[in-house]
């Protein structure tokens, strides 16, 4: 296996991680503040079928990515409305997110099935992108990758630096506690939950914009599902998200690397990999329940009603 | 602002608070002068609560007005309420434990107010420092006790530079060291013209701190007095109404032979934030009681977990119960040999919720009520309301579901199944927490008539007076260790306030320690 090789392995890591970067620090965020949403895939999706529509029809790339976030917001709205209002259970919630945006995505796509696209063109950073192996790698990608390095800089910075980042915690550990001095806990979720759904809809864009430029029924093929274990992987770090989602990236194009080997597996046993990676992830972070129970956010997934504040 | 001493700081007219079923504040008028340290008395569900979170803003009132340094406002929310220079340190901490000491102070903070300080930690050090707090800013708030927690409570306040500071039951928490700390600080700002408002079930510390005092009976206010001239048992007359016997302590008992035995209990905790158990070793004998005092959060629960059976860890011959091994066996099992438990948590631990009281019954009595696997349903609603009568119990009737009762009420019903069920050893969390003069009484009586019939009881509370009441023997936790055993009648509250700040742990360490025979011989 020579360099060039290795090289082009890990910028295609890079590429395939993207997607699940964008939509894992959407979730983070959320569950930060004590919100699951589970309904990711389907945030996904609609982010995809709705960003290629806009695309297609106006010709101009920017504006597929914008219709794509607005898409994804008002998705993750419909949920926030019934979760943080009316109080409904979250888990079910997203689950029927999920599935009522696999079916409608269908559904608005039907015609658009198989037309194609002239995706976003790489742009190589002067100076930077003339690094040897490292430029090829990092500095020579499409503009949403770049946009995913600096919201991940942006997520980190805003978490560790900022009063925002405390208030999200605190929200997400103790929402009485944060009702108490004053922090206006639905609306913080409210904000945390509709960013989780943008970054979902520009999730969904990378892949039919990018990634393959093209609407396909289903096309992110789980990895909304995929970015929920990601983010229990990356223990609720926005800097671990980044790490792990280009290893889950780099896991999904293994075939790649085995057939450089010269090893011959049925590429569909291969395409299992991130999940098994998945579940193996999970497995050994919920072994040590302390570990967990210490990194999770405190009131993930219970309902607050300041109503019942007595 | 030296010529409006005599305007007062906060006065409080006409405040009316309904909620649905209960009316929780009935036109209460209370006045603070500033520098005032006021009481605010009444049993549980009197009103207290509620009116205090409507000084600070969280409860909005129905009726009635509120002038803060004469002028009339309107405290919509705990931010305009901090604005005001009103702070709140609440009974269950509103604290996160995940950030830091400075961390959660900046957060109650306005951007106004932090723009005034420079340096937010050198400015809680001057303050540590000039209140004799002892608060380090950047430490995790997990990684303190809860007395350090309290007093960074406190130190949010003092940041903001309050003028009225209000305390919900700040010393239940406390060892009576840290307590007499607590109250040099109140003294310190009642000095530089802070008010207080205090709220407190224990009458001697109120005498021996407040100014003022006002005690609220059924949501009204039914008296006022001034501390210094009344003794603890006057006080406590306004507020229950009528005499109620308050014995100087019960009749004290020696138990006979030794029904359950920890020795050598070494455990982990479960809980992140939780206390590792370290080599207990205590004797339950038959006809006693003994009480194990300690603040909350150093051990209890995780004791009283093991002990039941609820903690599924198998720890073996490290209990024995009738000279049996029950260290493999589950709660059912233990149960099923004569083992009683009232948890600390009622609601969802001690009863099921969305039951009715009597298939809560049923739950814990294995005998009696089911034959050939049919229940008599008839017999346990008859033994069910046998209960809800002797103990009191205020509810609809035993078809009430157990979430329906208040705190105190289901303490009673819990205490009375359990009693009720003549166990050989009975281990009980907080026997009368939250529960009413009356009532307590009740519960005094039916555990010790059941320690006369022979049975082991293991109580477990915060309420030293309690113990001392009830107690033949006691000890104290602290940090995961259990002092010593003595019996009651030969220690006094300072000793085991000192074991419950855990003195008792280096004298342990030192008797092991062949180079400090001076120790040896004080011991």
């Amino acid at each position: 296996m020579d360099a060039d090789l290795i090289v082009q392995i890990l910028f295609a890591a890079i590429k395939t991680g993207t997607p699940l970067l964008f939509i894992a620090l959407g979730e983070v965020i959320c569950e930060k503040t004590g919100v699951l949403n589970l309904g990711q895939e389907g945030m996904m999706l609609m982010g995809a079928v709705v960003g290629f529509l806009a695309a297609y029809s106006t010709g101009n790339m920017g504006f597929g990515v914008i219709a794509a976030m607005l898409m994804g917001s008002i998705m993750s709205l419909i949920f926030a409305v019934l979760v943080l209002h009316v109080g409904a259970n979250q888990v079910a919630t997203g689950l029927a997110l999920t599935i009522f945006g696999t079916g409608l995505s269908a559904f608005v796509g039907a015609d658009y099935v198989g037309k194609t696209l002239q995706g976003f063109q790489p742009i190589a950073i002067p100076v930077l992108s003339d690094i040897p192996y490292l430029g090829r790698i990092i500095f020579n990608h499409d503009i949403l990758v770049y946009f995913s390095f600096f919201m991940t800089g942006l997520l980190i910075f805003v978490v560790n630096k900022t009063r925002l980042g405390l208030t999200i915690k605190a929200v997400g550990e103790n929402p009485n506690a944060a009702n108490a001095i004053g922090i206006k806990v639905l609306k913080v979720r409210y904000l945390a939950v509709m960013f989780g759904g943008a970054m979902a809809g520009i999730s969904g864009a990378y892949m039919s914009l990018v990634y393959t430029p093209m609407w396909v029924e289903g096309m992110t093929s789980g990895r909304g599902w995929i970015a929920l274990a990601l983010v229990v992987f990356a223990s609720w770090r926005v800097g671990r998200i980044m790490l792990g989602a280009y290893l889950f990236g780099l896991a999904s194009i293994m075939h790649l690397v085995l057939q450089g080997l010269g090893l011959s597996i049925s590429p569909n046993l291969l395409a299992m990999l991130p999940y098994v990676a998945t579940v193996v992830v999970m497995v050994i972070i919920s072994a040590d329940h302390f570990k967990e129970k210490l990194l999770a956010p405190r009131s993930l997934g219970k309902p607050f009603n300041p109503r019942n504040m007595a | 602002m030296k010529a409006q001493t005599s305007v007062s700081r906060l006065e409080l007219i006409g405040l009316t608070k309904q909620y649905p079923g209960c009316l929780a504040n009935d036109d209460i008028s209370i006045t603070l002068q500033p520098g005032e340290i006021h009481a605010l008395l009444g049993e549980n569900g009197a009103g207290k609560s509620t009116l205090v979170k409507t000084i600070y803003g969280v409860v909005s009132p129905d009726k009635g007005d509120i002038l803060w340094n004469g002028k009339e406002v309107n405290i919509k929310s705990p931010s305009i309420a901090r604005e005001l220079g009103i702070g709140m340190v609440f009974q269950h901490f509103s604290l996160f434990e995940t950030l830091t000491v400075s961390q959660n102070i900046e957060l109650c903070l306005s951007k106004k107010q932090l723009s005034q300080i420079d340096d937010l930690d050198s400015r809680i050090n001057t303050l540590s420092e000039e209140y004799g707090l002892n608060v380090d800013p950047t430490r995790y708030v997990h990684s303190l006790s809860i007395g350090e927690r309290q007093r960074v409570e406190i130190m949010r306040c003092l940041v903001q530079s309050v003028k009225l500071l209000i305390l919900d039951e700040p010393t239940s928490v406390l060892t009576p060291q840290e307590v007499s700390g607590l109250f040099d600080v109140l003294r310190i700002l009642s000095k530089e013209g802070c008010s207080v408002l205090f709220i407190s079930h224990k009458l001697h510390e109120v005498t021996e701190i407040c100014d003022q005092a006002t005690i609220l009976r059924g949501g009204k206010v039914v008296d006022t007095c001034v501390p210094n001239d009344e003794t603890p048992a006057s006080i406590a007359k306004m507020m229950v109404g009528d005499l109620a016997e308050q014995d100087a302590g019960y009749s004290k008992k020696e138990g006979s032979k030794t029904l359950f035995t920890a020795s050598n209990l070494s455990l982990s905790s479960k809980q992140p934030f939780g206390t590792a158990l370290k080599k207990i070793n205590f004797d339950l004998k038959a006809g006693e009681i003994l009480g194990i005092a300690g603040v909350a959060g150093n051990g209890q629960d995780e004791l009283m977990a093991i002990l039941s059976g609820e903690d599924d860890r198998n720890v073996g011959s490290a209990l024995l119960m009738n000279e049996l091994e029950i260290g493999h066996l589950h709660a059912g099992e233990r149960r099923k040999l004569g083992m009683a438990y009232v948890p600390e948590e009622r609601l969802g631990r001690g009863a099921v919720p969305d039951m009715s009281l009597t298939e809560n019954t049923l739950l814990t009595h294995s005998k009696g009520f089911v034959s050939k696997g049919l229940v008599q349903w008839q017999g346990v609603k008859d033994y069910t309301n046998q209960l809800i009568e002797k103990y009191k119990v205020k509810c609809h009737g035993e078809f009430s579901e157990a979430r329906s009762l208040s705190g105190g009420n289901l303490q009673k019903f819990i205490m009375g199944r359990e009693i009720g069920q003549d166990p050989k050893v009975l281990i009980c969390a907080h026997p009368t927490w939250g529960v009413d003069v009356g009532a307590a009484l009740a519960i005094h009586q039916a555990l010790l008539e059941l320690r006369d019939q022979g049975a082991a009881i293991l109580l477990v509370s915060e309420d030293i007076d309690e113990l001392f009441l009830l107690a033949d023997c006691m000890a104290a936790v602290c940090d995961g260790y259990l002092s010593p055993q003595v019996k009651t009648e030969d220690t006094n509250i300072d000793q085991i306030g000192q074991w419950m700040a855990g003195t008792f742990i280096n004298e342990q360490a030192s008797t092991t320690q062949p180079q400090s025979p001076t120790k040896e011989a004080v011991i």
